[in-house]
């Protein structure tokens, strides 16, 4: 058989070619979300207008709120959510940023609310271009967080999420993140699923509030003090307790993660890795790449080249960034000799998250990999093979020489050309 | 007396001992009954619904961070309207003064812009009473607050107008003092389809200062001074309430000394402030005769 | 996986159910308390029902709209707005001694 006719053979009327944003759009309907609150931001927008677009065809029959910020945007789902709908909203690094306050309100209400984030770099100065540093700055308020690699990915995950979020042994929200442009406007095959598959792989939300039983009378979310209040109608918990739910749950959601996983992939026949994380040529590795998202998808093109070097080396893609994967980060990299890390992010004052998290995870170890973290292509600085074999390189010969830091290390920096660059006297020359 | 009997709020809240704000809460409730789903951001009425575990509504009520009361009412009313339960169910925002005015506008504004189908209902207690009474955009000139110790130095947002401004179909000014016109006008937001705003001024003991038995004699002395006007704008229509029809004499009006005289909140208002007063009050009714007489 | 469910699954979220004296006994707060004059109170003078204003402006909705009107003086709190509002002054505020 020729190439073509193989791949003519191998055409699926379901195959369509979407950007990201599409494919998280068509995810959206086929899960049949109720209510659905967005608002535009780049790189996100063309998600919440493919979804009006399907809502005026009749391809959607949901309550599509076109609200007037990001704030009201979640906070849109979360009342949603509380009412007892399947709610779902689209964002980007500011408007991420704009919802701060009503995250950790979503993950201490339990609402399973889903949001898809095409990352994008925080300002100041203005960026639309992708970085990581939006889906970092929210890792400690309690949402379970997905890194997509692929728009297949996007589309995939979308579905495990809702699943995941509205277990009852979960009750959380879900972030599905993908690089802004790289990904979320870039078309790509991706297979659409019959619909009648995806409603048996998702049955209907049955929501642990569902306010709009106005049988059931219930106060959400009161003012919650420190202590058990005990009285003759009952007894009710502390905020302590609410919190120490939230975060066991969150724990515990890791084995439910691989559990949907696992059953998507027996009914679908797609995997990604183990849910938690991908692996590249890990099997007979000493060496590692730790990176996620877009960094990742680089790196599968550069370890051609440093394998033909004769460096055993394979990768590590994160997929599930919260909960933390601690013991099968620990389980995987224990027999490792070294890793290097590539952040497309920093946590400012510190280093890459997924650096020092991995250096934490990994402490108490007996034998400890060298680690050794970079930073790459912040502000949509475009991550190119060069950087990642440089940055293998430059790591192999630091842990040669015994040498190990904190101190960013950044690659893909451009000083060289701003030599005669000086803020002071930008605006008086000539 | 034709207020159903059945409350909704049970005895033994933790609302201040007469408070204008669960005088008002009570009333709407009874107007609008027990299909009733309320929104409440942090205010006084957090604290009147209780800590955890245990409410004082007999209607479930979804407490949201202080900027969101629209758009949480929003997110109510479409998931009840995907439910196909938004023609049963009632969707009531209430917030104070500081959660409309101030944090809450942006959302409030969204949501009359978008048409969405609830009431939203602001008690004005004049400040932000729940956090020790701090000045809000809703606070009288020249009153006393924690956080203008000396006066407020600008005038009061006028909410109404800015709703009136949205165009929605109901806008109206209501006073705890008047409970029978409240029942009323929310009896008639009820039926209407679309945004409906209601302000009403909620007399609040510890932050006027006064004595809680004087919460409805001194709602009834903004109304009586010509302060706190009652009416209805309905479809664009003006209309003065009942309660406020005869102080379009300005002869029948009492004069603002009685009102300012009565609460230590006032205490500091000069003879340039209380003169700025006579005349807002003057202005104020001469903008009712002129659209009462052109419309 | 089992049925029963370990303690931070039986958590979820803050929720409240109603209960009458969720504050608790508040009619500890204050001293005094409303009587009734039956002989000058409306609906008792007319043996039917009529004013009733006490029961309207009470805001803790602690007064029965019964004949004489009733005050579950458990919960109220002595603001002495029925005092003020009943029209024939038939309220006063007493201070009532626990027993």
């Amino acid at each position: 058989m020729t190439e073509i006719e193989e791949i003519k053979t191998n055409i699926n009327e379901d195959l369509m070619i979407l950007t990201g944003n599409h494919a998280a759009a068509h995810a959206f309907r086929q899960a049949k979300v109720g209510v659905i609150s967005a608002y535009p931001i780049t790189p996100q927008s063309p998600v919440v207008e493919k979804i009006a677009e399907f809502i005026s065809e009749g391809k959607l029959k949901a309550r599509f709120v076109k609200v007037e910020s990001e704030h009201s945007a979640l906070a849109v789902c979360c009342a949603a959510s509380a009412t007892g709908s399947r709610v779902g909203t689209a964002t980007s690094a500011h408007g991420l940023e704009l919802m701060y306050e009503m995250l950790p309100w979503a993950a201490g209400n339990r609402l399973p609310i889903i949001i898809n984030l095409a990352t994008r770099s925080l300002g100041a100065p203005w960026s639309v271009w992708t970085d990581h540093s939006d889906f970092i700055t929210i890792r400690d308020v309690g949402w379970i967080q997905f890194m997509c690699e692929n728009n297949q990915e996007i589309y995939d995950t979308n579905f495990q999420a809702f699943k995941i979020a509205e277990d009852p042994r979960v009750f959380l929200p879900v972030i599905v993140a993908y690089d802004g442009y790289i990904l979320s406007h870039t078309m790509m095959p991706v297979k659409l699923e019959n619909q009648e598959k995806i409603d048996e792989f998702l049955p209907p939300l049955k929501h642990h509030i569902n306010l709009s039983d106005i049988t059931q009378v219930k106060g959400i979310d009161p003012v919650t003090t420190p202590h058990v209040i005990k009285r003759a109608e009952g007894t009710a918990p502390g905020y302590y307790e609410y919190r120490y739910a939230l975060q066991k749950s969150l724990e515990s959601s890791i084995d439910i993660i691989k559990e949907v996983h696992d059953e998507f992939a027996r009914k679908f026949g797609r995997s990604y890795g183990n849910g938690i994380y991908k692996t590249v040529q890990t099997e007979d590795a000493d060496t590692i790449i730790y990176a996620m998202g877009s960094v990742a998808s680089q790196a599968r093109v550069a370890i051609k080249q440093l394998r033909k070097e004769g460096i055993k080396i394979g990768i590590l893609s994160l997929k599930l960034f919260r909960p933390y994967p601690w013991d099968d980060l620990r389980e995987f990299f224990k027999n490792i000799e070294n890793v290097i890390v590539f952040d497309r992010d920093i946590g400012y004052g510190y280093e890459g998250v997924l650096s020092y998290e991995l250096k934490s995870a990994l402490y108490g170890l007996k034998d400890r990999p060298n680690i050794k973290g970079f930073i790459v292509g912040l502000g949509g600085r475009d991550v190119t093979t060069e950087h990642i074999t440089t940055g293998v390189h430059r790591a192999l010969n630091e842990f040669k020489q015994g040498l190990s830091t904190n101190k960013t290390d950044f690659l893909g920096l451009k000083l060289d050309e701003l030599y005669d660059y000086d803020e002071s006297t930008y605006f008086t020359r000539g | 007396m034709d207020l159903p009997e059945e409350e909704f709020i049970y005895p033994g809240t933790r609302a201040c001992a007469g408070c204008g704000m669960a005088l008002i809460y009570r009333i709407a409730l009874k107007a609008l009954g027990a299909k009733t789903l309320v929104t409440v951001p942090a205010s006084c009425l957090t604290v009147l619904h209780g800590m955890q575990g245990f409410c004082s509504t007999k209607v479930s009520v979804y407490h949201t961070p202080f900027a969101t009361t629209g758009a949480s009412a929003s997110g109510i009313l479409a998931s009840l309207e995907d439910k196909g339960l938004a023609d049963e169910i009632i969707v009531l925002a209430f917030a104070g003064d500081g959660g409309t005015t101030d944090i809450g506008i942006q959302a409030l504004s969204g949501a009359a812009e978008r048409g969405t189908n609830f009431i939203y209902a602001c008690y004005d207690n004049e400040a932000y009473m729940n956090t020790g009474v701090q000045r809000s955009g809703s606070t009288p000139l020249g009153v006393r607050t924690t956080t203008t110790p000396e006066g407020k130095d600008v005038h009061k947002k006028n909410m109404p107008k800015i709703l009136e401004a949205h165009g929605i179909p109901y806008v109206a000014t209501a006073n705890a003092a008047y409970p029978l016109d409240l029942f009323e006008k929310f009896k008639r937001a009820k039926e209407v389809k679309g945004p409906k705003y209601m302000h009403i001024l909620s007399p609040c003991p510890p932050g006027w200062g006064y004595e809680p038995k004087d919460t409805i004699l001194i709602g009834r002395l903004a109304n009586e001074t010509g302060f706190w006007p009652l009416y209805e704008v309905i479809n664009g229509k003006f209309e003065l309430s009942k309660p406020s029809k005869k102080y379009l004499d300005s002869s029948k009006r009492k004069p603002i000394t009685d009102y300012l005289k009565s609460q230590k909140r006032f205490k500091f208002i000069d003879e340039t402030t209380r003169k700025i007063y006579e005349e807002y009050i003057e202005h104020v009714w001469n903008e009712i005769k002129g659209r009462l007489e052109n419309q | 996986m089992t049925d029963s469910k370990k303690d931070y699954q039986k958590i979820l979220g803050s929720v409240q159910k109603p209960v009458i004296g969720e504050a608790g006994e508040t009619g500890t707060w204050s001293p005094k308390k409303p009587i009734i004059d039956l002989s000058k109170c409306i609906p008792v003078k007319s043996r039917k029902p009529s004013c009733f204003n006490c029961w309207l402006y009470c805001p803790e909705a602690v007064i029965m709209r019964s004949i004489p009107p009733k005050i579950d003086l458990i919960h109220c709190k002595g603001c002495g707005i029925c005092m003020e509002e009943c029209p024939v002054k038939a309220i006063t505020m007493e201070e009532v001694k626990s027993e």
